[in-house]
């Protein structure tokens, strides 16, 4: 039953209410849709039983007329967030073996809402990457490829494996985590569709951090309208996260009204990046044109700290991130490598734990937090964080939201942005400046560059304005009409 | 702003990462080229710019003084690598 796996979250649903197919049903045909794709290694661990088991509890309480939001819809989960005894890794060997004894608040909410999981999805190590290349269990492949060309090609990152599993319908819609584009860049690179909501929306209970002020959890899927769906069933306040806010959740499906007139939509002209390519500048300009047709008002306006949110983002995130993996030694969980002394063993652990871009991340926090440097690099970046979120207020005085592409390119060969770390971190050039304010962005799928390969243009909203951001989103989604599939799905 | 294959060694050793000997220069190499990149935030003016450590401007908020939790502690060993009579162990720290 393929065109199970076909459907959107939206039709689903309303499937299963009408009793075409059950849960267990829809489950199975996910499960064997995964047997199928384990080429793409988008899932580090795989729960049927687990999955099954909620499906038929969800068909039982759908037959006694309790259904949640979510009621039966299989899911894929990125393995950042922690499940109560189902191996939870961060791609990482240091949390080697880790069965969390609880439950993240996010997975949680999902679960009540009646979701399935269908096991936990491969991502960059602790979601450093922008091309699932640095997991420790390997590499996610993309889907999607060049016509013609049989080379595979990389699913964007961190959520890599959240992305592939979306756009090869081995998952209805994953969650993901964003520290600085890790929904948005893999979503443009597999033509689905992913939103990071504002800094607060989701509880990061549970997630493993990377960079507390800027991580903040998504979902990815195959429109807007699920996306809509699997974030208000995501959101909400939770009191084990400080830093998540106490606001009711909007009914974000309602603020779907396909009405735009009047919307006033910024183009930033400090996103014409040199070196971008000819393609992805035409397909700015005709999203643009597509809004405009259906009555917004575009206006060119400036956002003139762009240029520095990427440096910005390589102290700030480094510099969270190497006081967040502090807690990774050896004592608690995870790996451990026996030294002669306390000093040894954490070294051992962490050398051998720890990989390759995950080192150089914790090196350079370590070094621009360390005595004598914490004023001229860290401070210094935290003044001009709070100037590009000044960039963004001023802009949001004039606009309701700001359109821009989600990626520099395309997806991409492995071998290529290898070599030079900054050659790679520029994939998130257009998605980071959104992390630094805190603020909700989604990327939409808008056309095929001319090797077929996906494209996404993103849209930035105002702080909890969500309902705007995907009112707008699906507009652009409608008149995009993206209905193209990756060979072999 | 060039870092020496004896900085990074020091920033290795405040990190609690063991770096072979034999990486130090081309580790030293990467990290001079990051951080050669990131030098340019050296041009912007922020004279008076408070700087902003999270998005969100307000004051933590406040919960009751009690216990709400725990009573645990075999699940909070649970994933310990070599638990002992209910603790975690280290190696001996005092001779």
């Amino acid at each position: 039953m393929s065109e199970l796996t076909h459907l959107t979250i939206a039709a689903a649903l309303d499937g299963l209410a009408a009793k075409k197919f059950s849960a267990r049903e829809l489950t199975e045909a996910h499960l064997a849709a995964m047997a199928k794709h384990k080429n793409l290694n988008a899932y580090i661990t795989e729960t049927p039983e687990i999955a099954l088991k909620q499906a038929d509890a969800s068909d039982q309480r759908r037959a006694g007329g309790k259904a949640g939001a979510l009621e039966g819809i299989p899911l894929g989960i990125k393995d950042l967030f922690c499940t109560e005894g189902v191996l939870t890794t961060a791609g990482s060997h240091i949390l080697d073996g880790f069965r969390p004894t609880y439950e993240s608040t996010v997975t949680r909410n999902l679960f009540d809402a009646g979701a399935v999981m269908l096991g936990k999805l491969n991502l960059d190590e602790f979601a450093m990457g922008s091309s699932n290349k640095t997991s420790y269990y390997g590499n996610v492949i993309n889907p999607w490829k060049r016509r013609g060309d049989e080379t595979d090609l990389v699913p964007g990152g961190s959520s890599g494996g959240s992305s592939a599993a979306v756009a090869a319908r081995i998952a209805m819609a994953a969650t993901g985590t964003d520290t600085g584009g890790s929904i948005r860049q893999p979503a443009a690179l597999t033509g689905t569709v992913g939103i990071k909501p504002t800094y607060g929306r989701c509880s990061r209970w549970g997630i493993v951090a990377f960079a507390s002020s800027l991580d903040q959890a998504g979902p990815i899927a195959r429109s807007v309208e699920d996306c809509a769906i699997m974030l208000g069933a995501m959101s909400g306040h939770d009191p084990k996260d400080s830093t998540s806010v106490e606001m009711p959740v909007p009914d974000f499906r309602k603020a779907l009204t396909g009405d735009i007139r009047g919307l006033k939509v910024g183009i930033p002209k400090e996103y014409r990046v040199d070196g971008m390519s000819q393609e992805i500048d035409a397909l700015w300009a005709r999203g643009a044109e597509w809004l405009k047709a259906q009555g917004a008002e575009l206006r060119e306006i400036s956002l003139p700290h762009t240029k520095y949110a990427l440096p910005t983002y390589y102290i700030i995130a480094p510099a969270e991130a190497s006081s967040n993996l502090a807690r990774y030694d050896g004592v608690r969980f995870g790996l451990r490598v026996p030294g002669n002394s306390l000093d040894e063993m954490y070294e051992l652990t962490r050398a051998a734990g720890f990989g390759k871009e995950v080192k150089r991340r914790i090196m350079i926090g370590t070094y621009v937090l360390s005595a004598g440097y914490y004023d001229a690099y860290y401070l210094q970046a935290q003044r001009i964080r709070a100037l590009i979120l000044r960039d963004f207020t001023d802009a949001f005085k004039d606009v309701d939201v700001i359109l821009t592409p989600s990626t520099p390119s395309a997806a991409f060969g492995f071998n290529e942005n290898e070599g030079d770390p900054v050659q790679m971190y520029l994939q998130d050039v257009f998605t980071v400046t959104v992390n630094l304010a805190g603020l909700p962005g989604i990327s939409v799928p808008a056309g095929l560059d001319a090797n077929g390969l996906p494209l996404g243009l993103q849209l930035i909203g105002r702080a909890f304005d969500e309902e705007t951001l995907l009112r707008s989103a699906q507009v652009l989604e409608r008149a995009a009409n993206f209905t193209a599939l990756p060979a072999g799905v | 702003m060039s870092l020496d294959s004896k900085t990074v060694a020091h920033i290795a050793t405040l990190a609690r990462i063991r770096v072979p000997e034999s990486d130090l220069p081309g580790l030293a190499q990467e990290l001079t080229g990051i951080m050669a990149w990131i030098e340019q935030l050296n041009e912007v003016d922020t004279k008076g710019v408070q700087p902003m450590s999270g998005v969100l401007a307000r004051d933590l908020p406040r919960r009751a003084d009690v216990v709400n939790d725990g009573g645990n502690p075999d699940k909070v060993l649970a994933n310990a690598p070599e638990p002992a009579h209910g603790f975690f162990t280290v190696p001996k720290v005092i001779e």
